[in-house]
């Protein structure tokens, strides 16, 4: 073991970041293994770590895929002897649906919070394109969680409430033949980010021989699809061997039942037909206690620790990376993680920027052509108007023209007219009575009827003259009102 | 118990599954307990770290309080007089790592001795390296943390405990370890001990003791075990026991002597053998028993989740305040991206 540290050193050295020599050279790292001369004391540190832990408590979560009625409720009432009263689902889901619930669990001074979700719906569709999706997407969403965590700045990952998925039991149909091509899919897209334990449900519709010949066909044909499920560790030898032999029983094949039957002078959990009672406890009848065994008793811990450093540092990787970081830059130098978001930052701004001119740009492209079409508009405004100024002028100088026109003959009629009544004025004088007669005596005295022609001349030349006034009046009331 | 239904975990926002918890009565036994088991062999099989930092004149015995602490020649104390060094330029840090077991218990023991602190004529400024150094192993734990393909244990360097000796002059304490302590507090676990305490009597003791507790008090240096950070109010009682006797008398001795007819550590004098785990002579038991053997555990997690973490924010603002410098305060787009 000592071999072992002497490794671990010359490791850590050659990766040690050779920037943070420059600060303090003063410091050497000398490794050398020292013999004790007495009991110091520190051998009570892992006590001290595991009291600790006691303090804070355990968290774990297990995932239960498989389909309706195959048995998950039941196996985890089983597995951790409380019934946590659930509800029956129906198989009428549209889609698949995550159903996540926690409980606090006790035993002597351990207290444990379980999480367990359970996946609802599974493989009743007609259509089950979209199955495995939304359990991948609820995987991802618990490590994305933890790791919007902890990359906040101001962090508290110790009181942080763990939710991603430590183990994912799958369940599958004892049908006897071989993997329904569904669970292929589902376990293959889930194999890198979940441990998977695949888990036979309703065992007891299975006989033995068949069981023996199911199993085989089972890891074979998960062997030759590549899919990576859970290995039991077998590196620390107090454990390695349980687990080697156990390896070798996947995938487990499980009864469930919390009613209890007697058998012989106990009560057991069992399940009980006419023909006999199988027994739940019984390894010769299922693989339950195994799975407990290798579940909670052995592997809890390792379970946690794969998920950490395995599953969840591989999606921190992808997730990172996804976002442009890099360990090294172009020149395969180490490029820090600071380094890389400042240049991406300025990268960013600098779009920013551009997008910015761009807008403006096109802005200012926008009110020019504006400006172009109302100063069109304008123009065209303005010959109208020019236009109608001409008409305008054009109509009054007609009308000028006639009004002149029609004052000369006004002219020439008043002259007519003085004309007239000057003969008229004659004519009086040498005829003092004038008296009007009907037309009878008219036609008798002829130089009354000389006297009423020109009057009624007169007559007809001062209406049609009246006329022509009036009209003339109106038409220049009718100008003037234009003109203004 | 509540449905969570999956829209919000579809859509990416992180889902809280806290709302359904009940607590459950076990019918019979599970099984659960056995976790304990697998988490202390897995932390056998990975062993300890452990950084531990002395600071205090020169003389004052650290080094050989050191050796007695972990029973063996750890640190080689410095006994070529030194007076040709006189006026050394800068204090040398010098850490030295070892490897030690017990019980089938590893640790990797790290001391880092600070030999010349204090010993100039003009001593402003003496803890700089000192504080350098301790961020620098922050710094250097911060940057593998943020790596993306990163080690599966990163190395811990960061120091979990300093322990400072006040020399025992019975009155108060001088300004230069006032300082010196309350710069330290702030960013490691700092535990005074009075050196050399064989030159004090008992009364005089407990007055010194009583002085450096109303010092310390009245100048705000919180020294481990921290009051703010106690949340099970069984620790507060220990830890205010453990309060009553801070600092530590202690005498540091690596020589074995016959008493009574047993060969114990202790410095022979004139006048009579002072032994050092007799809780009557000194309180180096106390001592030890509050490094190693009962706190051990929570200086280390004091160290990660609260001085490492306020250092992590410290440092992690202030590169975001030097990135948002040269542009005009734009904001950012991607809370990931700021969280960096």
């Amino acid at each position: 073991c000592m071999h072992a540290w002497g490794i671990y050193w010359q490791h850590y050295r050659s990766h040690r970041p050779k920037k943070a020599h420059c600060w303090c050279s003063q410091f050497s790292f000398i490794c050398r293994s020292l013999s004790l001369t007495g009991h110091v004391g520190f051998d009570s540190s892992p006590d001290q770590l595991v009291n600790k832990s006691i303090n804070q408590g355990f968290c774990f979560n297990i995932l239960c895929i498989g389909e309706t009625g195959i048995g998950k409720s039941t196996l985890i009432d089983t597995l951790f002897n409380t019934h946590f009263d659930d509800r029956v689902a129906n198989h009428f889901q549209p889609n698949v649906r995550l159903k996540a619930q926690t409980y606090d669990l006790h035993e002597s001074n351990v207290r444990l919070k379980l999480t367990i979700v359970n996946t609802v719906g599974f493989g009743d569709q007609i259509n089950k394109e979209d199955s495995y999706q939304p359990i991948v997407d609820y995987i991802d969403a618990q490590f994305e969680a933890y790791l919007q965590e902890e990359l906040k700045i101001k962090r508290s990952l110790y009181s942080y409430h763990d939710t991603r998925i430590h183990v994912c039991l799958y369940f599958i149909s004892p049908t006897g033949h071989s993997l329904k091509t569904l669970d292929l899919l589902t376990m293959k897209n889930l194999d890198s980010k979940v441990n998977i334990i695949p888990v036979i449900g309703k065992a007891d519709t299975i006989s033995k021989t068949e069981l023996q010949k199911f199993k085989i066909k089972l890891m074979s044909e998960l062997v030759s699809n590549g899919v990576q499920i859970y290995q039991f560790p077998t590196d620390d030898e107090t454990i390695s061997k349980i687990n080697a032999t156990m390896n070798g029983h996947l995938p487990f094949a499980v009864v469930g039942s919390l009613e209890e039957v007697k058998v012989g002078n106990k009560m057991v959990k069992a399940r009980q037909y006419p023909w006999g009672i199988v027994q739940v406890e019984n390894e010769h009848h299922c693989d339950f206690v195994k799975l407990r065994e290798m579940l909670i008793c052995t592997n809890m811990e390792d379970l946690r620790e794969q998920t950490h450093t395995r599953h969840y540092e591989l999606y921190r990787r992808c997730k990172l990376e996804e976002m442009g970081f890099r360990d090294t830059g172009p020149e395969n130098k180490p490029v820090s993680v600071q380094e890389t978001y400042e240049a991406k930052r300025h990268e960013f701004f600098g779009e920013l920027q551009r997008k910015e001119e761009e807008m403006r740009q096109t802005f200012v492209q926008r009110v020019k052509e504006k400006e172009a079409i109302l100063k069109e508009a304008e123009r065209d405004l303005q010959a109208k108007f020019e236009h109608l100024k001409r008409l305008h002028q054009e109509e009054r100088m007609k009308l000028e023209e006639k009004r002149k026109l029609l004052e000369d003959e006004m002219i020439v009629f008043s002259k007519r007219k003085a004309a007239t009544e000057l003969l008229q004025a004659q004519a009086f004088a040498s005829t003092p009575t004038v008296s009007l007669k009907k037309d009878k005596d008219r036609k008798k005295d002829p130089g009354f009827r000389l006297e009423i022609l020109c009057f009624d001349v007169k007559n007809q030349e001062t209406d049609q003259e009246q006329r022509e006034r009036e009209k003339l009046e109106r038409e220049r009331f009718t100008h003037r009102e234009f003109q203004k | 118990m509540e449905e969570q239904p999956l829209q919000a975990a579809q859509e990416g926002a992180p889902r809280d599954v806290v709302p359904g918890k009940v607590g459950c009565e076990l019918f019979g036994y599970v099984g659960i307990e056995a976790v304990l088991d697998q988490m202390r062999i897995k932390t056998m099989k990975t062993g300890f770290e452990f950084n531990i930092m002395v600071v205090g004149q020169s003389g004052l015995g650290k080094s050989t309080m050191v050796n007695t602490l972990f029973k063996s020649k750890v640190s080689c104390k410095a006994t070529t007089p030194r007076h040709e060094e006189r006026i050394p330029k800068t204090v040398q840090l010098q850490s030295v790592t070892h490897v030690i077991e017990e019980k089938g218990v590893k640790m990797k023991l790290t001391v880092t001795d600070t030999p010349g602190f204090g010993d100039q004529i003009n001593n402003e400024n003496c803890w700089d390296p000192i504080i350098k150094y301790i961020n620098e192993q922050y710094e250097r734990y911060l940057r593998e943390e943020i790596l993306i393909s990163r080690k599966q244990k990163i190395p811990d360097t960061r120091v979990h405990s300093c322990v400072y000796f006040v020399p025992p002059t019975g009155h108060w304490l001088r300004p230069l370890d006032l300082e010196f302590m309350r710069r330290l507090s702030k960013i490691v676990n700092v535990v005074p001990v009075i050196a050399k305490a064989d030159t004090l009597t008992l009364e005089e003791r407990a007055e010194f003791k009583q002085r450096i507790q109303r010092d310390l008090k009245a100048h705000g240096i919180s020294i481990y075990p921290q009051e703010d950070f106690e949340e099970d109010p069984d620790e507060r009682i220990l830890n205010d026991k453990i309060r009553d006797k801070i600092p530590f008398a202690v005498v540091g001795a690596d020589q074995e002597h016959q008493v009574n007819g047993k060969r114990i550590l202790g410095r022979k004098t004139k006048w009579g053998i002072i032994e050092v785990e007799n809780p009557s002579h000194c309180e180096f038991p106390m001592l030890r028993d509050l490094l190693i053997r009962s706190h051990l555990q929570d200086l280390k997690d004091i160290t990660h989740n609260m001085h490492y973490e306020s250092y992590r924010v410290r440092r992690l603002n202030e590169s975001n305040r030097l990135a948002l410098s040269p542009v005009n305060g734009l904001q950012e787009k991607d809370e990931m991206e700021s969280n960096l």
